[in-house]
């Protein structure tokens, strides 16, 4: 049995403690690396990350991108979209098709 | 011509055969799992982008309601009504094999079937606003799920797909065509093998032929008569 956790600052992600999602509040790039570790190791199945969060720890989010589980999903926070996200998928359309054929128009 | 040396032996050339045709099988195996890889992906990559420009236009409203519900209260009543949340979820994580990718499927149970248990507080004290805020983040929580099963898959898949089309391309234009390469020294150098033998042998015969009857000498005398 999995659990839900999001990471990120306080102000964006207190929402989804209504909800049942575990919620970390971060505010430094070591708490957030060191939560995120604790998180993969631990018992969350899909782990949610705000994109000025995810954007200061991105080596240690792609050491479990070949991993089936944690999925780490970049939301927007409440600063703002970064389009961090969308970026995201777009660069594993370049990573698998060559170039990025589906999004590039828009 | 090779880059390594290869025996010219009929051993080696019944490996590099062998080789060969193992080599093509698994190239034609590859190629199709690459196709069909492919295939998948593209339906699953479009439906990700969908589905995340759809979390991301709800997560974004959510937000603003949440800023209008914490203008509309204190900052001390907002944190004590979310303090303790009433709901939970149990996430149910399986594993589908696509194409030799195992990608996660997710299923979430909530703790009660009560969809009301997303309110975490009484209403007395709360801003009608926060009501809202909870509710527009609760509807987009089974977007948020599919587009973290929808990512996942589609970031392995994509590792995969890089991964076959590499072992395709190095079967395609390195090993097959080096095997062959290879294969063909080896026939041209047994036939040149065996020619030089037959030469030899054709050579030997007549030097013992000259030997017993004396060819040369009788034809010399032949030509002084």
């Amino acid at each position: 049995m999995y659990k839900i956790a999001v990471i990120g600052d306080y102000g964006s992600i207190y929402g989804f403690a209504t909800l049942g999602l575990s919620i970390c509040p971060v505010k430094t790039r070591e708490e957030a690396k060191n939560k995120l570790k604790q998180l993969a190791e631990g018992k969350y199945g899909i782990i949610y990350i705000t994109e000025a969060v995810a954007a200061e720890i991105k080596e240690e989010i792609e050491k479990y991108q070949e991993q089936t589980l944690p999925a780490i999903i970049q939301i927007p926070g409440v600063s703002g979209n970064t389009g961090a996200g969308v970026d995201g998928v777009k660069k594993t359309v370049e990573q698998a098709v060559g170039s990025d054929i589906l999004f590039s128009q828009e | 011509m090779a880059s390594t040396q290869v025996n010219p032996t009929r051993m080696e050339l019944t490996r590099l055969k062998k080789k060969r045709i193992t080599a093509i099988r698994g190239h034609k195996l590859l190629k199709d799992k690459r196709d069909e890889l492919m295939r998948q992906y593209l339906d699953l990559v479009r439906e990700n982008m969908e589905v995340r420009l759809r979390v991301e236009k709800g997560i974004l409203s959510a937000n603003k309601n949440f800023v209008i519900a914490k203008a509309g209260m204190s900052e001390a009543a907002l944190n004590t009504a979310l303090m303790a949340p009433k709901q939970e979820i149990n996430l149910e994580a399986g594993e589908k094999n696509v194409m030799s990718v195992n990608i996660p499927t997710f299923e979430y149970k909530t703790r009660t079937a009560d969809e009301n248990d997303i309110y975490s507080y009484g209403f007395a004290f709360t801003s009608s606003d926060l009501d809202g805020a909870v509710k527009s983040l609760a509807d987009i929580l089974p977007d948020m799920i599919r587009l973290a099963e929808c990512e996942k898959a589609c970031q392995l898949m994509a590792a995969e797909i890089e991964k076959t089309r590499r072992r395709v391309n190095a079967l395609e234009h390195v090993i097959i065509p080096e095997t062959e390469k290879n294969i063909k020294y080896i026939t041209m150098k047994l036939d040149e093998n065996e020619r030089s033998t037959q030469i030899r042998l054709m050579k030997v015969k007549d030097m013992m032929l000259e030997e017993a009857h004396g060819y040369s000498q009788k034809a010399e005398e032949y030509e002084a008569v």
